[in-house]
C-alpha cells in the first residue's frame, strides 16, 4: 500500500514538472517517458519469459504511421484507437506463427520485422499512392503529448504489476525458468506467451503514436528507426528486465546518456552504445537492481 | 529462362552465406545476428583493396577468406567463449546469451562501418561484360561469383563428409555433451566451426561486392536472408541449406522481375511464414 502511494506520489509530481521547466527540458522529459514507455512495455514479454523481441520499432513505427496516415481524416482518439487495433492485429500475426514453436524463430522473425513493415510501407507508398512522407498537423502541445506519454508509461508499469500478481503473471515466469516444466504443469504455453506479447506490442505501437506529433514530417526511414529497438533492449537489460522499476532505472540514465552522445559523437555513437550493450551482456546479465542485491547481501554477510 | 538463371546465381551467394550461418549454430551454438555485418566488411574489404591498393578481387578473396576465419576465431575466443562457459551447459541460456551480444555487436560493426566508408550504396565494376549461357546474357563478374560459391559450398561439404575433421565437426554439431567421450575438445572444435562459419561469411561477402552495389545499412537484410535459407534447410543441414538457397534466390528473382524489386523482403518472409507454418523442422529435416 505504502508503494503504491509512493508510486502514485512521484506520478503526479511527475505530471506537474511541466509547469516548470523550460521547452527544452520538457523535450528531454518527452524522449525519457517514451524510453519508459517503450523498455517497461517490452520487458511486460521478454523480460518475463526470455524471448528477446527485436521488433520494437516495427510496432513503434506503425503507430507512428498509422497516425500519420489518418490524422486529417479521423478524429484524434479514434487515431489512436486504430493504431493499437493495428499494432495488436500485427502482433497476433507474428504471435500465432511463431510463439507456437521455439523461441528462436521467434527471434528471428522480430529481428527482420522492422524491415519488412519498412519495405512493404515504403513500396506501398512509393508505387500506390506515389508520396514518400507524409506530414501530421495535430493540435497538440509540448505539454500534451508529456501528459500522454507519462500515463503510457504508468499504465505499462501498473499494467505490468497488476499481471505479475496475476495466473497471468505466474504462467509467464514459469515459461522465463523451463517451459516444459511450466507446459507439465498445465500451462497453455502459446496461448499465455500470445497474450503477454500482444498487450506489450499493442503499448509500443501507442507509445508510437503519441510520440508521431512530435516529428510532424514522417517517413518510413525515420519512424523506422532500428536504434529504438536497441535502445529499448538495453534500457530494459541494464535496470533488470524481469524486475517491475528495472526498465525505469535502466532507461532515465541510457536516455540521458544517449542524448549527450548524439549530440557530442553524432558519427561514432552507434559503436559506443554497442559497446556499452554488450558491456551490459557481460558484466550485468541480470540487471543493475539484481547487481545491487547481490552487493547487498555480500556486504551483510561481511557485516555479520 | 533469364529468371531461372539470375536466380540461379544468385541463389549461390546466398546458399554460400546460410552455409556459414549453420555452421556457426549449428557446431558452436552462436546465433550469430551481426552475420550480415561481418559479410558486409568483408564486401567492403573487397572494394577498398580493389580501389585502393589495385588487386584482383579474385586476389583479393584469397586474403579475405584466411582473414576471415581470423575474425571469427578472435570473436569466439573472447567474446563467445565466456558466455559458453557461463551457461554452464544450458543451451537456452546460451541462446538468449548470444542473441544478446551478437545483437550489441551488430551495431558496433555497423557504427565502424557507417563512420569508415558512410551510408551510400557502394559498388565496383570489374568484368561486367555480358556472357551467353543457354541464351541468357549474364554478367561474368556474377558467373564467376557463382563459381566461388560453388568451389567453396562443394568444398564444404567433400570436407565435412569425408574427412576426419569433418566427421568431428559432425560429431560436436550432433551431440555435443558425449564429444567428450570420445576425446573430443569441444571448445577448439567449436571454435574452428565458429571461425570456418565466419570465413565462408567474408567469402560470401566477397562475391556479392563482386556484382551487387551494397551500403553498411544491409547488414539485417543478410543476415535475414541466411537465417531463414537455415531454417527451410533445416538446422545443420548442409545440402539442405544449398538447395534452399538456389530455391530463395530463384523466388526473389522471380518476384523482382515480375512484381517489384521492392517486394523481395516480403518474399522472403512469406516463404519463411509458409516454413513455419507447414514444416517448422525444415523442408529437409526431420520432425525431432
Amino acid at each position: 500500500m505504502i508503494r503504491l502511494a509512493i508510486a502514485l506520489l512521484g506520478l503526479v509530481a511527475l505530471a506537474l514538472v511541466p509547469l516548470f521547466v523550460s521547452e527544452y527540458e520538457l523535450g528531454l522529459m518527452i524522449g525519457m517517458a517514451t524510453y519508459v514507455a517503450l523498455a517497461s512495455a517490452w520487458a511486460l514479454f521478454s523480460g518475463q519469459t526470455n524471448y528477446i523481441s527485436l521488433a520494437t520499432v516495427a510496432f513503434y513505427g506503425t503507430g507512428a504511421y498509422t497516425v500519420a496516415v489518418l490524422n486529417e481524416s479521423l478524429p484524434y482518439p479514434a487515431v489512436l484507437l486504430c493504431a493499437a487495433l493495428i499494432g495488436a492485429g500485427m502482433a497476433l500475426l507474428v504471435g500465432l506463427s511463431t510463439l507456437r514453436l521455439s523461441g528462436i524463430y521467434f527471434v528471428i522473425f522480430t529481428f527482420g520485422l522492422a524491415e519488412l513493415v519498412r519495405q512493404l510501407i515504403t513500396w506501398y507508398e512509393v508505387s500506390i499512392t506515389g508520396t514518400l512522407g507524409r506530414y501530421i498537423f495535430l493540435d497538440l502541445t509540448a505539454r500534451d503529448i508529456y501528459w500522454q506519454m507519462l500515463a503510457l508509461a504508468a499504465v505499462a508499469i501498473g499494467l505490468t504489476a497488476w499481471i505479475n500478481r496475476t495466473r497471468l503473471g505466474l504462467a509467464l515466469r514459469a515459461i522465463g525458468d523451463d517451459e516444459v516444466v511450466a507446459a507439465h504443469s498445465g500451462i497453455h504455453l502459446a496461448r499465455t506467451k500470445l497474450i503477454a506479447f500482444t498487450l506489450s506490442a499493442t503499448l509500443i505501437t501507442l507509445v508510437g503514436a503519441v510520440a508521431s506529433p512530435r516529428w510532424v514530417y514522417v517517413e518510413p526511414l525515420i519512424v523506422f528507426n532500428p536504434t529504438v529497438s536497441f535502445l529499448t533492449v538495453i534500457m530494459a537489460l541494464l535496470g533488470g528486465a524481469n524486475r517491475l522499476w528495472g526498465p525505469l532505472v535502466g532507461a532515465v540514465p541510457l536516455f540521458l546518456l544517449f542524448e549527450w552522445l548524439s549530440v557530442n559523437f553524432p558519427d561514432t555513437y552507434p559503436i559506443f552504445l554497442g559497446l556499452l550493450f554488450i558491456a551490459v551482456v557481460f558484466v550485468l546479465p541480470n540487471g543493475l537492481l539484481a547487481g545491487l542485491d547481490d552487493l547487498r547481501a555480500r556486504f551483510g554477510r561481511r557485516g555479520k | 529462362m533469364t529468371t531461372l538463371v539470375l536466380g540461379l546465381v544468385l541463389g549461390g551467394t546466398y546458399a554460400l552465406l546460410a552455409l556459414g550461418l549453420t555452421l556457426q549454430y549449428g557446431i558452436a551454438r552462436i546465433m550469430n545476428l551481426a552475420y550480415g555485418e561481418v559479410t558486409l566488411l568483408a564486401a567492403f574489404g573487397l572494394v577498398f583493396l580493389f580501389q585502393t591498393a589495385g588487386l584482383p578481387p579474385l586476389v583479393a578473396i584469397i586474403l579475405i577468406a584466411p582473414a576471415g576465419y581470423l575474425t571469427g576465431w578472435l570473436l569466439y575466443t573472447f567474446m563467445m567463449r565466456p558466455l559458453v562457459q557461463r551457461a554452464g551447459g544450458k543451451p537456452g541460456k546460451l541462446e538468449v546469451d548470444s542473441i544478446l551480444a551478437t545483437f550489441g555487436l551488430l551495431f558496433v560493426l555497423q557504427g565502424i562501418m557507417l563512420v569508415l566508408f558512410g551510408a551510400n550504396f557502394t559498388s565496383i565494376s570489374y568484368l561486367d561484360q555480358g556472357i551467353n549461357v543457354l541464351g541468357v546474357s549474364v554478367a561474368l563478374n556474377r558467373l564467376i561469383a557463382f563459381g566461388i560459391c560453388l568451389v567453396a559450398g562443394v568444398g564444404l561439404i567433400v570436407l565435412l563428409h569425408w574427412s576426419r575433421w569433418g566427421l568431428i565437426l559432425r560429431a560436436v554439431a550432433l551431440t555435443p555433451g558425449s564429444a567428450p567421450l570420445v576425446g573430443i575438445d569441444v571448445n577448439k572444435v567449436s571454435r574452428q566451426g565458429f571461425a570456418l562459419g565466419t570465413a565462408l561469411a567474408a567469402v560470401g561477402g566477397a562475391s556479392i561486392a563482386m556484382y551487387q552495389t551494397f551500403s553498411a545499412n544491409d547488414g539485417v537484410i543478410f543476415t535475414m536472408k541466411a537465417l531463414i535459407i537455415v531454417i527451410m534447410g533445416g538446422v545443420g543441414n548442409v545440402a539442405g541449406a544449398l538447395a534452399a538457397g538456389f530455391a530463395l534466390g530463384l523466388v526473389e528473382t522471380f518476384v523482382a522481375t515480375t512484381f517489384d524489386p521492392g517486394l523481395t523482403l516480403a518474399a522472403t518472409f512469406a516463404i519463411f511464414l509458409a516454413v513455419l507454418i507447414w514444416r517448422p523442422q525444415g523442408l529437409f529435416g526431420r520432425r525431432s
